[in-house]
């Protein structure tokens, strides 16, 4: 009697256990055929050197190539016919050569860029009149007025750069409230052009041995404006203009500019600038003429 | 008493200039005449180096549409044309002028006797007050002639004063009102006319009670002139607020007041178009009030456009020793000044010195999410929802909620317990997505 009743439960027992399996077995197969026929529908094709070209790239997803981060780039140079327009700043002309070996293109070299502030308007040079009290943010300020100087066109010092650069290239200096740019971490990828309100941030060509000349002023105002305001702003003179052999330099705006692609770093136009606007960077100091050794003697 | 639904707060008066008689200011030796106000494109000049000009002389022409008319102030010679650093923080082009003598020109009435018929129509009523470069006196200078001519298809139906002056310290308006109340009830009747309405609103806020009590008495000899005390609450002055006040109707997002039938216009920009109707006056003079805590001569002064801040504030007294800040405007929508060398405008209201320990800002400290900005938004907005998207560069998402209906009315700020610098990211924001939507339209 006890028997029978053991082994009446034990049969619907199984039975409820071989029911579930059952069950359970055919919906996973019917799921697996679904996803199986589901993924070879819609299976989408992606070209295997997109991650071959991402592996190559510095993986910095900076944007500076224009695309949206690297694998945008990668995918970017894998369309295309040429390699001509697109160049990843960061990675320069060594990584782009890899590049143009996985994917059987030519790449073409360009000259190393460099971020560079176009404005020099120290403590020292430019005097403080009145104190920004708001949100310490250059774009905040930009809004709202002109700056604590009387320059409205130079730095407002407060690193709107520095915040933008992911590369710790681009730092503030305490002391003259002026970004200073560290030429080995530079990329060029310009995060911090497009973060300067008053557009001061140029991408210029690094030039043989980190060598540049630029001029270091934004300064649109007319030439006793700026003079009074700032003692290293540009005033407009032409100066430059007349002594400039390459015909390198515009002037426009009360405003010179040195066009780094035909400048073939002389160093005249420096020595002319009455008011130091040209800056020269990364060049041997000057040798002293005799006559000047002699004097100072 | 009636006042708006949606937020506000209460900052203390301060009114001290309060009472004080309209002075007249001295002539200064020059002036500096912006051609540029806070709204709207520049005017043109039309006068050249070495002119001669006279008071109430065109030298700007308006440039576009949502642009006004800008007269010499003073009789004088035109010295140059240059930029000059105003109000805005920036330099903008000016016209300066070396004061010599004081000769109007002869087609202005400058008979104090009040002139009471108008006769003209309602299309010439509005040709003049465009003429004589009339803009908002509240401050935002938004020209006075352009919200008489509402686009097609919409009506007023009820023009509104605001009178209100709901901003702590100033008192120019509250004084304009006690000196000139019939010219300012000659002036709503001709906006009237001009709008071809048979209603009119005049708000003033409940702490004038003087001002009340004189132009209920002058508004009884009127037709359809209403005059409606309401309770003391920032900013009741906003354009849209003052409307739910008055008529409980609101202004839907980003639509313009005569939608809901209402046309605004401040009580001194009537008095400014009673001037211009009935005396041929141009805009060339405005009251403003100097004042502040310590301030040794707060009061209201009537000085000429272009006249250097630090002139008017020499005769009332100079700046008192250890102010911190010196506001251009009311303490909470005003903009403080980088130095007192900056001509009047238009809509330069006053000037509030405000001392050393009120004037510093409070170290910042991290939300707690007590939602006090949320309550006292007027436009039912979420500041520290807007701030902390504006920090985070979500342009899509601060469009989406609804950035630019704010009025930069500061009352987030102001309320924070942990002194958050809500309005200068919200107004950052709103800057951008307006450049956003700017060119979105233009394409």
């Amino acid at each position: 009697m006890l028997t029978d009743l053991i082994l009446s439960f034990f049969i619907t027992t199984m039975n409820v256990v071989l029911i579930s399996l059952i069950t359970l077995g055919v919906i996973g197969a019917v799921a697996a055929i679904i996803l199986f026929v589901v993924a070879k529908k819609f299976h989408v094709f992606e070209d295997p050197r997109i991650d071959e070209v991402e592996a190559a790239l510095p993986a910095a997803n900076c944007g500076g190539c224009g695309f949206p981060g690297c694998r945008g780039f990668a995918d970017a140079c894998v369309k295309s016919d040429e390699l001509g327009d697109l160049f990843c700043p960061v990675g320069g002309n060594d990584t782009m050569a890899k590049v143009a070996a996985i994917l059987g293109k030519t790449a073409v070299a360009q000259a190393p860029k460099v971020a560079v502030v176009r404005c020099d308007g120290t403590c020292e040079h430019r005097p403080r009149y009145n104190e920004y009290d708001g949100v310490k943010h250059c774009f905040i300020a930009h809004n709202l007025y002109s700056g604590e100087t009387n320059c409205s066109w130079g730095c407002l010092g407060f690193g709107d750069c520095e915040l933008s650069c992911e590369f710790d290239a681009i730092k503030v200096n305490p002391v003259t409230m002026i970004p200073e740019v560290d030429d080995d971490k530079c990329t060029a990828c310009g995060a911090c052009v497009r973060a300067c309100p008053k557009l001061l941030i140029e991408l210029r060509k690094k030039g043989p041995k980190g060598r540049r000349i630029y001029v270091g002023c934004r300064n649109e105002d007319k030439g006793h404006i700026t003079k009074k305001a700032c003692d290293v702003g540009c005033i407009g003179c032409a100066k430059c203009f007349k002594v400039c052999p390459h015909e390198a330099i515009t002037v426009g705006n009360n405003l010179a500019f040195i066009n780094d692609e035909a400048c073939k770093l002389c160093r005249k136009c420096v020595e002319v600038c009455p008011t130091n606007a040209i800056k020269e960077i990364n060049f041997p100091p000057r040798k002293v003429k005799e006559e000047e050794a002699v004097a100072a003697e | 008493m009636k006042t708006f639904r949606i937020g506000g707060i209460h900052p203390a008066e301060n009114k001290f200039a309060a009472g004080k008689k309209i002075i007249t200011a001295a002539l200064p030796g020059q002036v500096v005449i912006p051609l540029a106000h806070y709204i709207g494109t520049p005017a043109d000049p039309v006068v050249k180096r070495g002119d001669i000009v006279k008071v109430g002389q065109i030298i700007g022409q308006a440039s576009g549409f949502i642009s006004a008319n800008v007269h010499s102030s003073v009789s004088g010679k035109v010295v140059k044309l240059d930029v000059q650093l105003d109000a805005s923080g920036y330099k903008r082009p000016a016209v300066f002028i070396e004061v010599d003598g004081d000769e109007w020109l002869e087609t202005i009435d400058r008979n104090p006797e009040i002139k009471r018929e108008c006769t003209l129509s309602k299309q010439e009523i509005i040709e003049k007050i465009k003429a004589a470069g009339i803009v908002g006196l509240g401050g935002a200078t938004f020209p006075a002639h352009v919200k008489l001519m509402p686009p097609p298809g919409k009506k007023a139906e009820v023009l509104i004063i605001n009178a209100v002056e709901c901003e702590s310290y100033l008192t120019c308006d509250h004084q304009l009102m006690m000196e000139h109340g019939e010219e300012i009830l000659i002036g709503v009747t001709i906006l009237m006319k001009a709008l071809e309405v048979n209603r009119a609103i005049i708000g003033v806020e409940n702490n004038k009670k003087d001002a009340i009590q004189l132009l209920k008495k002058l508004a009884a000899d009127y037709k359809g002139i209403e005059v409606e005390a309401l309770k003391v609450r920032y900013p009741q002055g906003g354009e849209k607020q003052l409307i739910d006040a008055l008529i409980r109707r609101q202004v839907p997002s980003g639509r313009i007041p005569v939608e809901v039938g209402a046309v605004v216009q401040n009580v001194a920009t009537t008095y400014a178009i009673y001037e211009a109707v009935q005396k041929n006056k141009p805009m060339v003079e405005r009251v403003m009030t100097i004042t502040g805590k310590d301030a040794p001569n707060p009061g209201n002064y009537r000085v000429r456009l272009g006249t250097y801040l630090s002139n008017v504030v020499e005769e009332a007294g100079g700046v008192p020793e250890g102010t911190g800040k010196i506001v251009g405007g009311g303490p909470m929508m005003g903009r403080s000044l980088m130095n007192l060398n900056i001509p009047m405008a238009k809509g330069s209201s006053g000037v509030v010195f405000i001392r050393d320990a009120e004037a510093i800002r409070k170290p910042v400290q991290n939300c707690i999410r007590c939602t006090k900005c949320v309550t006292v938004c007027p436009m039912g907005l979420e500041p520290y929802l807007l701030m902390a998207q504006s920090e985070r560069n979500m342009w899509t998402e601060m469009e989406a909620n609804r950035t630019m209906d704010c009025l930069e009315c500061g009352s987030c700020s102001y309320t924070c317990p942990s002194n958050r610098p809500l309005l200068d990211y919200i107004r950052f924001g709103k800057s951008t997505v307006g450049g956003i939507i700017r060119s979105r339209t233009a394409k």
